[in-house]
Formats: structure tokens, sequence, C-alpha cells
């Protein structure tokens, strides 16, 4: 059964050549090889995105009209809770895991992941995870209710029950995610081709990297404070109750400790995605690379001291309101590089607009938007208004669905020529792009007024004047949420068939998976390293 | 520079069992121990989850060894394994950290708070007019919800001795090294044999602290946010001191066994690292929780 114990030393790599992947469903069970490793991720996010996707959908559902109409206020509540751990952790933190897997052995030049065995673990724990989690729903207690950043007391004293598989469902995606970035970092930094110095590294290696780093920086601390919430709830401790001397708002700063980093996590990718989709369609080199590289890494720095602008109206000193909210408005720097970097590499390009370039500017554009937003929450004394309304789900949702997720989506229409050796069909690609943006703008950008006219977020039911506006918002969503499934129409219509897809796939593709390997790549790709200019 | 560099001696293995059946292991543990705190279970499925995962760790760890023992690593894998456990560690720094966060926090800002510092003067009059801010805190803000520390546990007894015990094991282990360096196998096994000694050593003593902590002191889990800091960051330690000397006693059996020379000892330094990485981490807690 353990075939790998039965290989002798000469044997083990003298038979990689002609090694396929093995027959039957074990393969994806047994698999070390990063290709079908990154491609479990990808399906794993997918099938998470359309499970989040359909919890969204009750949410604009009740909100359509004011009033109760669809689903109990406990109810509603344990959807925005579960519709926002799913997509975080499970349809935007496992696509880019996905795409590191596939992608980043090919473009440094490595055989494959440096450390196979333990990548596969780092994805087979996820579907337990998962199942755990979405298990909840259907429990007594019924799902956690307590929003995706689980505030203490809400997620200690006053939990339900399945609070517990939560909390281990947490501990696991920990593990996965630490396996997952150390296995990143241990490839990047031990297995590139020779001449592949750091400094001609593809950004999109260069942010994962920076990401992995993140990784470990903070999964562990999300443990610790998923093992205190456990502790309180079972063992007297009282790290989060103040009768004992602890302090629910030590809650809040632990977790945004972790929160703020994640967020980063779920963004760096995606900036090195977008740094290799511009220059192809717009047949320039990226302007700017090395400041994209300290850019990336002031962000990742900086990232760990803004935390508690997420805290603002939690009664903090001023001095500590103060330094927050500069620190915070300071990352729009680093930020405001890259945009403009990316602006300046399409200047007089000659540029053409296939499918991967639209999500790509799509993301340029509608990311700032989110930027800009987050600016606006920056700053502390406004924030005393903004803070929990519709305003900061505006913002969320503009720098998630159309940053990370519109990012994820480029890179899908980028490389799956590469992947399957098919080309993707461009009319639905496009369909799929003007249908996704247009409903993505009517779903969240009302979502900016009902939040500056005081709609509290996270509440099922609202106050008469909010009734347009949450119509608009709801037929967006649900527009949106179809788009998604057309997508998959796409992405298997794609992988069955389609125009055969040249090696270099795009004219103005550049790096080693483009010009060293064919479309599709060999099952082990780069057992000799490339040559690196 | 040159073009055809070949990748064939990276040791890419086939396909894996261990993994799926470590996830099988590790999802029984905790959904046992979930509904075990729930009172739906009896703690069985918890033990079933545990051997799972010992057996998987077991079995993966002893395909690593085969395979290292039959030269199919070559430097480039070990680079990736030094990179691994370098990164693991620093995962485990960041979870301890969370804790000192904690403690630091509590230490820092709540209690002093609850009593009314910085802008909280009517929490503190209107809640709890009569708490006093103190560390170690023993009379917290609602006594009849905890059950309150008589005494606070001191630094010069026990945790002394203790950290004595962990000093002096970092230094067993080095003289480990260097033996192995010299190739001498059996000042290896013998200054192995004393690290382990003095690891478990210290567990043992650490276990002897917590029941007078719990007997004698009333000093316990659900005394308050000083109990608290207190037995999770002493409990963390001594779980990951004996995970170190359990891997200690396997590198020391692998020892015995000659496994080791001195160009070829990677599974001696990581868990070397690791050693010292627990060393560390009671400096910190012998400060900051029991000293200052
Ligand atoms: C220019 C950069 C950014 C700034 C200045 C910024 C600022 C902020 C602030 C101040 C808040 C708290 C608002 C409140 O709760 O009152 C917030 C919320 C949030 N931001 Fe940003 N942000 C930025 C970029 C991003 C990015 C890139 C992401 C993710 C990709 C992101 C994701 C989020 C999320 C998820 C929340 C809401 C968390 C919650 O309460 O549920 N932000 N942002
Ligand atoms: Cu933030």
């Amino acid at each position: 059964m353990y075939n790998e114990t039965t290989h002798d030393g000469e044997g083990a790599h003298s038979d990689h050549d002609h090694h396929g992947p093995a027959k039957g469903l074990m393969r994806w069970v047994t698999t070390t090889n990063h290709k079908d490793i990154g491609t479990l991720y990808l399906w794993l996010s997918f099938t998470m995105l359309l499970y989040g996707g359909s919890m969204a959908m009750v949410i604009r559902l009740e909100l359509f009209q004011p009033g109760l109409q669809w689903v109990e206020p406990h109810f509603f509540n344990q959807m925005t809770t579960m519709h926002g751990l799913v997509m975080v952790f499970g349809a935007i933190m496992p696509a880019f895991v996905g795409l590191a897997n596939w992608l980043i052995p090919m473009m440094i030049g490595a055989p494959d992941m440096a450390l196979p065995r333990m990548n596969n673990w780092s994805f087979w724990i996820l579907p337990f995870a998962f199942t755990m989690l979405a298990s909840t729903t259907l429990m007594e207690s019924g799902a956690p209710a307590f929003g995706w950043t689980f505030y203490a007391p809400l997620s200690t004293t006053f939990a339900p029950d399945s609070t517990d598989f939560f909390i281990f469902a947490v501990h696991l995606m920990g593990i996965s995610s630490v396996m997952g970035a150390i296995n990143v970092i241990a490839t990047i930094l031990n297995m590139r081709a020779p001449g592949m110095t750091l400094m001609k590294m593809p950004l999109f290696v260069w942010t994962w990297l920076i990401t992995a780093y993140l990784l470990i920086a903070v999964m562990p601390v999300l443990a610790g404070a998923v093992t205190m919430m456990l502790t309180d709830r079972h063992f007297g401790t009282s790290f989060f109750d103040a009768a004992g001397g602890g302090d629910p708002v030590m809650f809040q700063h632990i977790f945004w400790f972790f929160g703020h980093p994640e967020v980063y996590i779920m963004i760096l990718p995606a900036f090195g995605v977008i740094s290799a989709i511009i220059p192809t369609f717009a047949r320039k080199p990226l302007f700017g690379y090395s400041s994209m590289v300290y850019a990336t890494a002031s962000i990742a720095i900086l990232s760990f001291m803004v935390w508690a602008h997420h805290m603002f109206t939690t009664g903090m000193p001023v001095a500590g309101e103060l330094y927050f909210m500069y620190a915070t408005i300071l990352i729009s720097v680093p930020t405001g590089v890259k945009v403009f970097n990316w602006v300046t590499t399409m200047w007089k390009g000659s540029m053409t607009f296939e499918t991967p370039m639209l999500w790509a500017l799509g993301f340029i554009v509608m990311f700032t938007i989110g930027g800009l937003s987050g600016l606006m929450l920056g700053v502390a004394p406004v924030d005393t208004q903004y803070h929990d309304t519709y305003f900061v789900v505006a913002h969320f949702h503009y720098v998630l669905v159309t940053g990370a997720l519109y990012s994820i989506i480029a890179a899908f229409y980028y490389w799956v020529p590469k992947w399957t050796g098919h080309m993707y069909d461009e009319r639905l690609g496009k369909i799929h792009f003007w249908w996704s943006t247009i409903a993505v703008n009517v779903l969240f950008f009302p979502q900016h007024f009902l939040g500056l006219a005081g709609m509290p977020r996270r509440i099922p039911d609202y106050s008469l004047q909010f009734a347009e506006f949450n119509m608009i918002s709801s037929i967006g969503g649900f527009a949106f949420g179809l788009a998604q499934v057309f997508f998959l129409y796409i992405v298997i219509k794609t992988i069955k068939g389609g125009e055969k897809a040249t090696d270099r796939v795009w004219e103005g593709a550049t790096g080693l998976e483009f010009e060293h390997l064919s479309s599709p790549p060999p099952y082990h790709s780069f057992n000799e390293a490339p040559p690196v200019k | 520079m040159s073009s055809t560099t070949s990748n064939e001696d990276y040791y890419v293995p086939h396909g894996t069992y261990w993994p799926i059946i470590g996830s099988i292991g590790l999802s029984l543990t905790v959904i046992g121990t979930a509904n075990f705190l729930h009172g739906t279970w009896s703690a069985t499925p918890i033990f079933v989850g545990l051997a799972i995962i010992i057996f998987m760790m077991y079995g993966w760890f002893g395909t690593v060894v085969t395979e290292s023992l039959a030269g199919m690593y070559n430097k480039q894998v070990d680079m990736s394994f030094r990179w691994g456990m370098g990164w693991f560690i620093f995962s485990e720094v960041m979870f301890f950290a969370a804790f000192f966060g904690a403690l630091f926090y509590a230490r820092a800002y709540s209690v002093p708070w609850l009593d009314g510092a910085s802008n909280n003067d009517a929490t503190a009059q209107y809640l709890w007019p009569d708490f006093e801010a103190a560390w170690p805190l023993l009379s917290v803000p609602l006594a009849d919800k905890f059950s309150e520390a008589k005494h606070a546990m001191g630094a010069w007894g026990l945790p002394a001795i203790n950290t004595l015990i962990l000093l002096t094991s970092g230094l067993t282990v080095t003289l480990a090294h260097w033996a192995l360096k010299r190739r001498d196998n059996v000042w290896l096994v013998y200054w192995l044999f004393a690290t382990v000694a003095l690891g478990f050593g210290f567990v043992f003593l650490q276990a002897y602290e917590y029941s007078h902590a719990y007997q004698d002191l009333n000093l316990r889990l659900d005394s308050g946010i000083y109990g608290s800091t207190f037995y999770m960051l002493t409990g963390f330690h001594g779980f990951h001191v004996t995970m170190g000397a359990t891997m200690l006693l396997v590198i020391m059996i692998r020892a015995a066994k000659g496994h080791f020379t001195p160009e070829n000892h990677f599974a001696f330094e990581a868990v070397a690292w690791y050693w010292h990485f627990v060393d560390v981490v009671w400096l910190g807690l012998f400060i900051f929780v029991y000293w200052l």
C-alpha cells in the first residue's frame, strides 16, 4: 500500500520521466505532484465560492425588502457568519495556494514543491476542516452566529455549542496554511533554477514569498486566539472575561493582530497576478520592478502595526487612536506605488484587451475604489460614524471581490491555456467579465450610500429609507451570483476542449512557464533546470 | 550557470497515504474532543484519533528515515528540510507570542483599567468599586465566579531549579553535537541520554509544581487572569518540552543504531534547534510569569 517504502534509492528518480499520474480516484488522494495539488486547491476554492455564494444569496434575499421576509434573524446571523468564514478561509485563501502550487515551481524552474508529501497534507486537511465547519449548520444549536470576526463574549459566553467545531476547524485550517506557507518559502528559497536570482523572480513569486511569511507569522496567533476561546468556554479561564481580570477587547486585539495581516495575505498574491498580466497585454516590461518588491515588503511590515484601526470605537486611549490612524494612512503609500506602476506599465503600451486583461483592468480600477474607502475608514474621527455600517461592507467587498477574487479569475483566464492546453472561449470570457463587473457595482456601490446614511451591518431588517438601495443591491447580487455559475460552465468547457493553445499562449507573455514548457506542461516539468537569462 | 543542470537528483516522492491518515486522525481527535466536552461522546474517539496520529507520525517519519539512510536525499533536499524546520519553529514562536501578548495586555492594560486607570474611572467606580489592581492578581473583580488563589507562585524555588535544569540540558545537547562531529558515538548517546533525562525531569518537577499550586496555593486554571495566563503558558511550554524530550529520545535510539555521521545528521540538528527554542521560551516564562 505504501508505495514510497518500496522504492529503492535508484528507482526513485530514474523513472521520473516516464512517470505519469497514477490511475483512478486514489491519484488525487495520494498525489505529491504540485500540479495535481494545485488543481485540488482550485476546485476546493470554487466549491467554497459557490457554497459561500449561496449563503450570500440568502442574505440578499432577506434584505431585498425591509421587514422579515424569508429567514429568522438568528438564521440570518448564521448566514453572514458562515458566508464570511467560507469566503475568506475557503474561497480566497485556497485559490491563491492553488495558484502558488501550479505556478511557483514552473516560474522558478523547479521540479516540484520542496516538500511534496507535506504539500499533500496541507491540502487534505482542508476538506475535513470545511466539512466540520459546514456541518455546524445542521447542528441543534445552529451554526455560529457571531460574525466572521467572532468577537468575545458572543463567541465565548453566549455562543452555541457548535462553536467548538468552528474552533477546531480554525485550528485545522491554521495547520494547513502554515504547512502550505512553509512549503512555499522552502520552494522559493531553495529550488530556483541556477541564474534565477531573487531579483529576477516574477512578482507573483515575490508576493507569495512575503505572503507565506505573513501566514507563518499570524496563523499561529489566530490558533492562540481560538484556543483561548476554547478554554474560556470550557475550562474556566478568563482571558476575555472582565470578571476575572481579562478583557473582551483583548480578543479584538489578538484577532486583528491576525486579521489585518490576513487581509494582505488575501491581496499580495493578487498584486503578483496583476503584475504578470498587465505587462503581457501592454507588451511592455513591468514598470518599476524593484520598487514593486520593496513596496510589497513594506506593506507586509506595516501590516503588523495597524491592526487597531478596526477598533477605533472600542474606547482606546487617544494616543492609540492617533498612532493607529497615522500608521494606517501610511500603508496607502506603498499601495499607491503599486497602482502607479501598473498604470505606468500601460502608458504608451500596445494594449490589447483579451479576457485576462479585462479582469486585471477591472481589478486596478475597483481595487483602488476599495483602497480609497479604506483611507476614509482609516481616519479615526470619521470612522466613529462609518464603523459597523454598510460602508465597511462596501469597502471590504471592493478590495476582496473586485480585488482578490477578480485577480483569481484573471489568473484563471491567463494561465488556464497553459494548464490545460486549451484556449477558453474568448466570447464567453468577455461576457463573463462585463456581466460580473456591471453586477458587482450594482451590488456593492449603493452600499456606500447605505452606510453613510447609517444602515448597520449584520442586521436582517432595516428602516424604510434604506429600501431602494437595498433592492438595487440585491438585484446586483443575484446577477453576480448567476455570473459565477456561468463561470463554472466556462471552466468545465475549457477543460473539456477548445482551441489548441500555443506554448507561449499570449504574444507578449514572458517567464519560464511560457518560454520553456509546452501547453499543457508535462506531469513532471523541469527535470532539467531551464536556462535563465 | 550551465543550461543542463539536472533536477533529477531532487527526490520527489510519488504517492503517499500518510497525509490522509493524518487528516483522519486529526479530525477524529478534534470531533471527539468537541463531543466529549458536550458530554455526547465518551473519551474513546479522542484516544483512537490520537493513536491514528501517532501511527501516522511513526510511519511517515519511518519512511523518511529509511529514505535518508538509503541516500536518496541530496544536499538540496537537506536544505529544504532545514528551511522547513526553521520556519516551523518560527510559527511556534508566534503561537507562544499570542499567549505572551495576552499576559502583557492583562498586566499593562486590562487589570489596571478595571481599577480605573487611563480613561476608565466610571468603569471602576460603578462596576467594580472594591477591585484593586495588582500583579500577580489574586482577588478578581467578581470573586464568586472564580476560585481565587491564596498565594502566587514564587520564582526562586522549583522554577529556578527548573531553569537550571533546562539550561543544563541546552549544554548537554551541544556536547552531544560535538561528540557527533568528532564521530564519538558513545558520548553522543551518553549526552543525549543526559538531555532526555533532564527534559523528563523538568516535566516531572513541573507536574509536582502544579499539584502544589492546586493543593496548597489554590492557584487554578479558573483563578482569574493570573491563573489563566500561568497555566496556559506553562502548560503549552510543558507540552512542548514533553514533545521535545520524546523527539530527543527517538534521536538517541537512532544515534545508538549509528544513523548519524558528522556530514549527515539533520534530524539531530532539527531536534536540537527545537530544544533550544523550548529553552528560550522557558527563559521568557521564568522572567515574566514567575519572577517580575
Ligand atoms: C489602503 C488600504 C486600506 C485601508 C486604509 C483600510 C482600512 C480599513 C479600516 C480602517 C477598516 C475598519 C473599518 C471599520 O470597521 O470601521 C477596514 C475594514 C476592512 N478591510 Fe480595509 N483597508 C485597506 C485595504 C484593505 C484590503 C487590501 C483588504 C483586503 C483585501 C481589506 C479588507 C478589509 C476587511 C475585510 C475589513 C472589514 C473587517 C470586518 O470588520 O469584518 N482592506 N479597512
Ligand atoms: Cu485592517
